[in-house]
């Protein structure tokens, strides 16, 4: 059975909802990536998932308890997220923000064990960051900070990873060496969620897809059934020829003029 | 540059060298100010004659051990109070202008001070509850004004000025349709003062203070961890609503303490964090730097207070209102700039 899932969900602020009666199964150990348009529902959506945003109808279950009914430190070790966008203590260097990510597996005095030193020193390897640990991260650049902020979540080493467009600030290069790192998590047995708008990307790396519009999920399921023309043109309004891509046989979305 | 100790089998804690050594000299110029401080009478007393005291000899012993020692482990302590409800407000709110003195917090716990005074007959106990519940009070209607932002931001400052304008005056009205004794009392003490305090002033508030700050150590982590933003506080495991809770109340214990004994001291609160913040050179508000800054303040300010117009005590609330409100409007420009 999948371990994180949500039923009947309705989100909203204010009083709009902008999501409404959505269902939603994560597959457990694989990678699951959320497609739509801006304004869409997507960061709503993965923020429910977390517990940051107030469930106002349905339920969204972890291991098939509703996850208000965990603690938060428990949570905490199941299931890490990386927001749209992050705020850091002024003065923090790279070292100390990756090592905030273990928080939830060391005791009230914060001492260090073996294994904590080991997950941040992964962590910080893994994100290649390594070479930056002294740096203060108000000095590093928007791509540089970016992989810092993957390493913190990393260093929580939770069996499930949530990641609001991770991919954003990154140059090619770095886009597709943290793809290939979430894919690499996943092969291992981790199951990885993330906002992408790269549809060629998602296609690649991502064994689920799905497609949400307006709060809505339109379409679901494997990048080829997913990934057609007319899902194109129904999620994005955008007129595209779907063609495979040339290294990996995946669709690969080529936009008309 | 870090150093680990090993605490238990496996588990070692790690210690910044830089805030460790900043520390350590903080803590040291706070007493030895407090050592000159106790030489410090109606003039000057050589200090083989203040040592000799110490040790119950000599004429000058009740001043030292009775006058002397009470007011500068006093400073001390309330030091450390306002240094670390500064570091609580500033972490909570992470703005360097969330400190209680400027969001009104102080001013609310004078204000219930001040009622006591007039309407019913202060004992020490009633003194100090109306304090904490006058400090109480203003944190929550300034968290009301400002909801919707949660407890974060500039906006909270604003409104917390405002809410301290405000208070300020009542305050002032209160005074003014006082009896004249009381009145006399509370304007006074409404400068912020250790003169005349001796032991049996000083017990209980001592004691709340080191209570309050255990509490506090054992909230370090999930207080430095909440820097990260609301969310990723919650999502690495903190209980941030109960933190919040639990971090006012700590807040304005410390301070409303102090405020019940030695009226508002202003400006400790507000500068000391970010004093230790820049000399540690730490992420965040560190709390120990805030609270041995707070230590030196205090005693550094309070001897000056002695010293400047002697033999006349100033209220030592006036030598930090002096040197703070310059820091004050360093920092607001600076703040608004941003
Ligand atoms: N804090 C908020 N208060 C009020 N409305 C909000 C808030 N955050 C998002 N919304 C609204 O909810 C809707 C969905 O926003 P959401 O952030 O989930 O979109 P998204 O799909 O993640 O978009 P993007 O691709 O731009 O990140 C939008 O219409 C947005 O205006
Ligand atoms: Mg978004």
């Amino acid at each position: 059975m999948n371990r994180l899932r949500a039923q009947g969900l309705g989100l909203g602020y204010g009083d709009r909802l902008v999501v409404e009666g959505l269902d939603l199964e994560v597959p457990t150990g694989a990678f699951t990536a959320i497609i739509g348009p801006n304004a869409c529902g997507k960061s709503t959506l993965l923020r429910s998932l977390v517990r940051l945003q107030p469930v106002r109808e349905g339920r969204v279950e972890l291991d098939g308890r509703r996850l208000a009914e965990w603690k938060g430190k428990e949570v905490a070790k199941e299931l890490g997220f990386l927001p749209q966008s992050s705020t850091a203590p002024e003065g923090i260097r790279v070292e100390g923000l990756v090592r905030r990510g273990r928080y939830a597996h060391q005791s009230v005095l914060g001492s260090w064990s073996p294994a904590d030193e080991v997950a941040v020193a992964e962590a910080m390897q893994a994100a290649g960051v390594a070479e930056l640990a002294h740096r203060l991260l108000s000095e590093l650049s928007g791509g540089q900070r970016q992989r810092v902020w993957i390493a913190m979540v990393l260093a929580q080493q939770t069996p499930i990873l949530l990641l609001d467009e991770p991919t954003t600030f990154l140059d090619i290069a770095h886009q597709y060496e943290l793809l290939r790192l979430l894919h690499g998590l996943v092969a291992a047995g981790r199951t990885v969620v993330a906002v992408l708008h790269d549809l060629n990307q998602a296609c690649r790396f991502a064994d689920h897809l799905v497609a949400m519009r307006e709060g809505c999920v339109i379409a679901r399921g494997t990048p080829v059934e997913v990934i057609t023309a007319e899902t194109v043109q129904r999620v994005f309004g955008m007129a595209a020829v779907v063609v495979p891509d040339p290294v990996t046989g995946t669709p690969m979305v080529v936009p008309e003029r | 540059m870090s150093l680990t100790l090993p605490v238990a089998p496996g588990r070692r804690l790690r210690l910044d060298v830089r805030t460790a050594l900043v520390c350590l000299v903080l803590a040291l110029l706070s007493l030895a100010i407090g050592l000159v401080s106790l030489c410090w009478g109606s003039g000057w007393d050589p200090p083989g004659d203040v040592l000799a005291a110490l040790r119950g000899e000599g004429p000058i012993q009740i001043s030292v051990t009775q006058w002397r020692m009470p007011r500068i482990v006093a400073a001390l302590v309330f030091g450390v109070a306002l240094g670390l409800a500064g570091a609580i407000f500033q972490n909570l709110t992470r703005n360097p202008l969330g400190a209680p003195d400027i969001i009104g917090l102080d001013a609310g716990a004078y204000t219930g001070v001040l009622l006591v005074f007039t309407l019913t007959a202060a004992s020490e106990a009633t003194i100090m509850l109306a304090a904490l519940a006058g400090g109480l009070s203003a944190a929550l209607v300034v968290y009301l004004l400002s909801s919707g932002t949660g407890f974060s931001g500039l906006r909270l400052v604003v409104i917390g000025i405002g809410v301290q304008a405000i208070l300020t005056a009542v305050n002032s009205w209160i005074i003014l349709r006082a009896e004249l004794d009381v009145a006399i009392a509370a304007s006074v003490w409404q400068a912020g003062s250790l003169n005349g305090l001796d032991w049996v002033d000083i017990d209980t508030p001592v004691t709340v203070i080191a209570v309050l700050t255990v509490a506090l150590v054992l909230l370090a982590r999930p207080l430095h961890q909440a820097a990260l933003g609301d969310d990723l506080a919650i999502t690495s495991g903190v209980r941030l609503e109960r933190l919040r809770v639990l971090l006012v109340l700590l807040g304005v214990g410390l301070s409303a303490t102090v405020t019940a004994v030695a009226g508002p001291i202003v400006f400790i609160a507000l500068a000391a964090p970010q004093i230790g913040r820049r000399l540690a050179g730490a992420a965040g508000v560190p709390l120990l730097p805030a609270a041995l800054a707070g230590a030196l303040l205090l005693t550094g300010s309070d001897l000056l207070s002695q010293w400047i117009l002697a033999p006349t005590v100033m209220p030592v609330g006036v030598v930090t209102t002096g040197v703070g409100g310059l820091y004050l409007l360093w920092l607001l420009t600076k703040e608004i700039r941003r």
